[in-house]
């Protein structure tokens, strides 16, 4: 069984216990702890199921690397699936489960599956759920989406914040080992700004642990002067629980800092920060990962990397059984059974399948009186939910048992692989050093930045150096180097360490060699995605050669830990079973991030109000207070209509159009866009913007025109007033105007950067307020200050003054085909020219109105709309807009495409209007117009489709505009229009001018 | 102009930082040529300062003047007298390429006071804070979350923020999200 030991564990502070649960059971760890070693504490070896056979998983590390302990934790808004338990610290009432099982974790049906793997082979979902084609849908999905996925999905809102950081530093060092710190010191010394970064909460690393001694002291010591003349430099920045997550282009790198999950829920600030770092160098000193070994059974609760288990006697104190095979092809592992053996632990023996065992730890386990079997290896583990034995039997054999050992706890070493993912993330390349079985970097093959140079330098063990002295070596010399890239100069002297003289390791892929094909069904690559050593095999005799193929097929080291443990010794298993070298096969490609992070430290703050910016007018607050029903226009809310008491949408939108035609109403149009355009090239400029001739607009007045892109069509309209000589106030529409404005300066800056003109987005500079309707006038007299009459202000034409002591600017346009005034006033004083007008209105009926009720209006009319009538592939010409298009100019912007064949093709869709020949039935958006006859691909063949359907109260009658094949030329037919539910609208072709073509009730 | 109010209407939020709405600031777009002495002229008649180098900005005695473009300053000026010295731009200027705007009220200004003002626009803004390249008095065209701003640093414990009249809320409050008590990373602290 697993236990804390007496003594022991120097991450952890026996005064200090807590409190936590798992799987509702109450336990107890100390501080310091991690969720795994507590549970390994408290005997709990079975700590989740696999994810295909539902085999029972135990912990197999004591970093980011666990494939197998996932937990839930925390509850409602501070739950979170797939929690590493190795890297969760322990709090006071931290609630855990553990995933993946049904009905307990103890009892497991799906475990079910682990009977019958025949039947879920390599490439299993692709070669089953193939036939019948109907069954995917209905029967196969559903269970597979049933079934997928380790951890629940939270039901509860996150409750805890995020956010993001942006920090420029020279220098980044990623890890708080010896290598990371002496690089950091090295850097530091420079005068460089470093920030050095730990993902755990300790530093020294590995050092520490395997008693490695600097300078002639405990490594502690080292690593505590270290980190102490590191806080006394202004430049160097120092973060624990903070991961270097992905590096990207550029020397941009993401921290990912976990601030609060040591403490539990509802702490002050933010829970995790994501760091976005700009760098000119980025040093890796990430250590290594341990391998698994391959052999049946590997995958037993008890099975664990002999470093983890060794981390977890010298850290936490607790041991994961009382008897320990010790399996390792390397000295490394034999560090482990010292440790065992000086713990008090009994270690029944080591096996190794080398030959030679003359290194210094190996010797030193024999004269502790280690049993040590060379040339063996270990048949099979027996055992369900925990370790029970490990047969004995020859490395150079098929698995014929030699001998039965008991035991509780198997440490297997099969080497270390340097964590070369951030390395690797940008493009740095990797040699396979045959010598030390692993992939390292190539120095001479980095991610390279905009100069070309490389920007990322490995350092230490992530570097392939695995002895103390060539890793202190090597981090120093990168430190040097990061700090002499970013322009300074670096010194540093090399502190001195000792190593234990090693004997090579033996690159053991398949233990046995020659493991029957039971065996090699049973032993397990990807403990998470239960990928077995068989699958891979099986991969590569059907042809997925490539290690990409192969990983996709099997699923090797596609979950959740991204194969850390599986990835080397799958290719490696690939590369026997192609008969290739591992390097000619290669690796899958590194991506970041690292380790999971949180999608709340992706979406940073933007969520809840700071979901997404709104933008709001001057008169948004008082719309909100009367009943203003909102609706997206570009980035603003525009009200829909005002819901008087107990009114529906259609009512409200109803009343608003019949007191505005009779009485008068009051549009907030502040969203228009405004810009300024202005210079002695102004006109010219203007001229070429608008397909309108601009230029001989007089000072005062004010034109309507279109503005096309460069392919001809619709792309903006709105009315222009000339300000003064050399100066235009262009309106845009409201989702128009900083499209339009960066449109006008792309054309000033790259095309006409030598015509002086000038413009100025205006837009939030104004309220605009239209009075509009037969009373608007009366209004405008009684709020008094300027002379609105139509003799000194026409139609069209625009004045400065002062309205109710407010400076204002009415232009006497109308979107409505009502008298009508809009006014722009200082967006400050806009709440208080509203409530003037409101006020004053009152016995004139004044009420406000929306976009709806603005759109009928303009449709009645007969007015376009952007968005509506136009789509990005309308032409005005499309629209009848012709008399907007000048034919005096040389140029404008869109008037060489509108000549092209297709442009003036006579049967081009045009705009009509549509009258439903049954008057209350309103055509639906979008609807197609047919002409009962079937094109050759079976589909209905369109004439045309609506732009704009409304109900028109003011004509008691539905309306409509669209664009028809010959539209123009068919006033009076009567067109079908089907819709969705199988009936036809039909609707006679009309003039697109529903009420008052002359215009009579505007020009008062 | 009794009845003028800013964006935010005084709002204040004391976290980490204070945050205030600045209220109602004078401010002006100029376009012309920077290095014409005509300009200026105008400039420190307008606001007491001479033209600013790249990026920065100058405070006189009756204003500011600050770097936007090659071809673009911001003035800020007294609010009720920003209409008056567009005109007395636009004088002084007559002849000359140029455009003066009053832009007073489509901005909105929040200060930031507090030792952690870099921490806490650093949270938003892709641009280096350190002391070296944001020096006091630089002024920085960036971005706060989603949303374009410009801010400078008047001294190490007080920065103003200019943002579009229309997202001053969203601005706000995302400068009060920010400044949260006990949120501040301490990178420039």
């Amino acid at each position: 069984m697993s236990t804390r030991l007496q003594n022991g564990g120097r991450l952890i502070d026996r005064t200090k216990q807590i409190e936590f649960t798992w799987n509702g059971k109450r336990l107890q760890g100390f501080q310091g702890d991690t969720l795994a070693s507590a549970l390994l504490a408290n005997n709990q070896m079975l700590v989740g199921r696999s994810f295909k056979y539902h085999r029972p998983r135990g912990i197999v590390a004591a970093g980011p690397e666990e494939p197998n302990a996932l937990m839930g934790t925390g509850v409602d808004g501070h739950f979170e699936p797939n929690q590493r338990a190795t890297t969760t610290e322990l709090y006071q009432g931290l609630t855990s489960h553990s995933q993946n099982h049904w009905p307990s974790l103890e009892i497991d049906i799906g475990a079910l599956n682990s009977k019958l793997p025949r039947f879920f082979p390599a490439g299993f979902y692709y070669k089953t759920f193939m036939y019948p084609r109907a069954a995917w849908k209905h029967v196969f999905e559903p269970i597979i989406r049933k079934s997928a996925g380790l951890g629940k999905a939270p039901t509860h809102k996150d409750e805890d914040t995020y956010e993001y950081f942006y920090a420029h530093v020279d220098i980044m060092i990623v890890g708080g080992g010896i290598a990371g710190l002496a690089a950091a010191l090295t850097a530091g010394k420079s005068g460089a700004s470093v920030l050095l970064m730990e993902q755990g909460v300790s530093f020294g690393g590995r050092a520490i642990t395997d008693g490695v001694e600097i300078d002639g002291k405990p490594a502690a010591t080292w690593v505590k002067a270290t980190l102490a003349a590191l806080k006394k430099m202004p430049n160097v920045q120092i973060r624990t629980r903070m991961m270097g997550a992905g590096v990207y282009d550029h020397g941009y790198a993401l921290g990912y800092e976990r601030l609060t999950d040591h403490l539990g829920p509802n702490q002050n600030g933010p829970r995790h920060r994501l760091w976005r770092i700009r760098t000119k160098r980025i040093v890796t000193a990430t250590g290594a990962i341990e391998r698994p070994l391959s052999f049946a059974g590997n995958d037993i609760p008890g099975v664990m990397l002999a470093g983890s288990l060794r981390d977890y006697i010298a850290d936490y104190g607790v041991s994961a059984g009382d008897r320990t095979v010790v399996v390792t092809n390397n000295d490394d592992g034999y560090r482990t059974a010292i440790a065992l053996h000086e713990a008090g632990l009994n270690v029944p023996c080591i096996i190794d399948p080398r030959g030679d065992l003359d290194g210094e730890l190996p010797q030193k386990a024999i004269a502790l009186g280690i049993r040590v079997e060379n040339k063996s290896a270990i048949g099979k583990v027996k055992g369900g939910k925990r370790v029970e034995s490990v047969t004995l039997c020859a490395q150079a054999g098929e698995g014929g048992t030699l001998e039965e050992i008991k035991c509780d706890a198997v440490a297997m070493s099969g080497g270390w692989s340097p964590v070369v993912h951030l390395w690797s993330h940008c493009g740095g390349k990797l040699n396979w050093d045959t010598d030390l079985a692993m992939f390292r970097p190539d120095p001479s093959r980095p991610p390279l930045g905009a100069d070309g140079t490389g920007f990322v330098i490995a350092t230490g063990t992530a570097n392939g150096h695995l002895y103390s002295a060539s890793v202190l070596k090597d981090a120093i010399a990168a430190g040097k180097q990061a700090a002499k890239d970013a322009g300074f100069k670096a010194t540093g002297t090399v502190p001195k360490a000792s190593d234990e003289k090693a004997a090579p390791i033996a690159a053991v892929w398949s233990m046995p060699q020659g493991a029957t094909y039971d065996l090699k069904s049973k032993t397990f690559l990807d403990y998470q995605n239960d990928v077995k050593v068989s699958d891979v095999r099986l991969a590569a005799q059907e042809g997925f050669t490539s290690v990409e193929h192969a990983k996709r097929y099997t699923t090797l080291g596609m979950a959740t830990d991204q194969g850390k443990l599986s990835n080397i010794n799958g290719l490696a298993v690939l590369a026997d079973s192609l008969n290739k070298e591992i390097p000619q096969v290669g690796t899958t490609t590194f991506r970041p991030p690292y380790h999971p992070i949180s999608f709340g430290a992706i979406v940073g703050d933007a969520r809840g109000e700071l979901f997404k910016p709104i933008r709001k007018s001057p008169i948004h607050q008082w719309i909100d207070d009367n009943g203003g029903d909102w609706e997206p226009v570009a980035d603003w809310r525009r009200p829909y209509c005002y819901k008087q008491q107990g009114e529906t949408v259609e009512q409200a939108v109803t009343r608003e159009i019949l007191n505005t035609r009779e009485n008068c109403g009051l549009l907030d149009a502040s969203t228009l866009g405004k810009i300024i355009v202005k210079g002695p090239d102004a006109g010219k400029f203007m001229d070429m913007m608008y397909t309108n001739m601009m230029s001989t607009l007089k000072v005062g007045f004010c034109r309507y025109g279109l503005m096309c892109t460069e392919n001809g069509f619709l792309s903006d309209d709105g009315v222009v007033a000339r300000l003064s000589e050399n100066t235009y106030l262009c309106h845009t529409t409201s989702g128009g105007s900083d499209r339009i404005h960066a449109w006008m300066e792309e054309w000033l800056q790259t095309e006409w950067w030598d015509w002086k003109v000038y413009t100025a987005n205006v837009t939030e500079q104004y309220a605009q307020i239209a009075i509009v309707g037969p009373n608007a006038r009366k209004v405008l007299e009684k709020l008094g200050g300027m002379d609105v009459s139509p003799e000194a202000l026409p139609f069209m034409q625009f004045r400065d003054g002062k309205i109710g002591g407010i400076q204002a600017r009415p232009f006497r346009i109308s979107f409505s085909g009502e008298l009508s005034y809009e006014i722009a006033v200082p967006a400050s004083q806009g709440q208080a020219f509203w409530d003037m007008c409101m006020e004053a209105g009152a016995e004139f009926g004044m009420q406000p109105y929306g976009t709806e009720c603005l759109h009928v209006m303009r449709a009645e009319k007969g007015f376009i709309m952007i968005g509506d009538e136009t789509d990005g592939t309308v032409i005005p010409q499309d629209l009848g807009l012709n008399w907007a298009i000048s034919k005096k100019k040389e140029d404008f912007l869109g008037k060489r495409a509108q000549q092209r064949s297709h442009m003036t093709d006579s049967k081009r869709w045009k705009l009509v209007g549509l009258k439903p020949v049954d008057p209350q039935a309103v055509i639906p958006d979008g609807a197609y117009a047919t002409d009962g006859t079937t094109r050759p691909n079976g589909v209905k063949n369109m004439i045309g489709r609506v732009t704009s359907t409304y109900f028109s109260p003011t004509l008691n009658h539905a309306i409509a505009m669209g664009l028809v094949e010959h539209g123009p030329d068919r006033m009076g037919e009567v067109i079908d229009f089907p819709t969705i539910g199988g009936d036809i609208i039909k609707a006679e072709i009309c003039d697109p001018v529903f009420l008052d073509k002359e215009g009579a009730r505007q020009n008062v | 102009m009794s009845n003028a109010v800013s964006a935010l209407q005084d709002a204040v939020f004391k976290g980490s930082v204070t945050i205030k709405d600045a209220g109602l600031q004078g401010m002006i777009t100029l376009r012309g040529d920077l290095s014409s002495d005509a300009l200026a002229k105008a400039v420190k008649t307008a606001t007491g300062t001479a033209i600013p180098e790249t990026g920065c900005i100058n405070s006189g005695k009756k204003g500011a003047a600050a770097w936007m473009s090659p071809d673009e300053l911001l003035l800020l000026v007294d609010y009720a007298q920003a209409e008056t010295i567009v005109a007395k731009l636009d004088k002084a200027l007559a002849g000359t390429h140029m455009l003066a705007s009053n832009v007073s009220d489509a901005r909105a200004v929040f200060t930031i006071e507090g030792k952690g003002i870099r921490d806490v626009l650093a949270k938003g803004s892709p641009a280096d804070m350190s002391a070296g390249t944001l020096g006091i008095n630089t002024l920085r065209r960036t971005r706060l979350g989603q949303l374009p701003v410009a801010f400078w640093l008047g001294s190490e414990t007080t920065a103003t923020v200019i943002c579009f009249r229309s997202v001053g809320e969203h601005v706000f409050n995302w400068l009060s999200t920010a400044a949260q008590k006990g949120s501040l990373p301490g990178h420039y602290t």
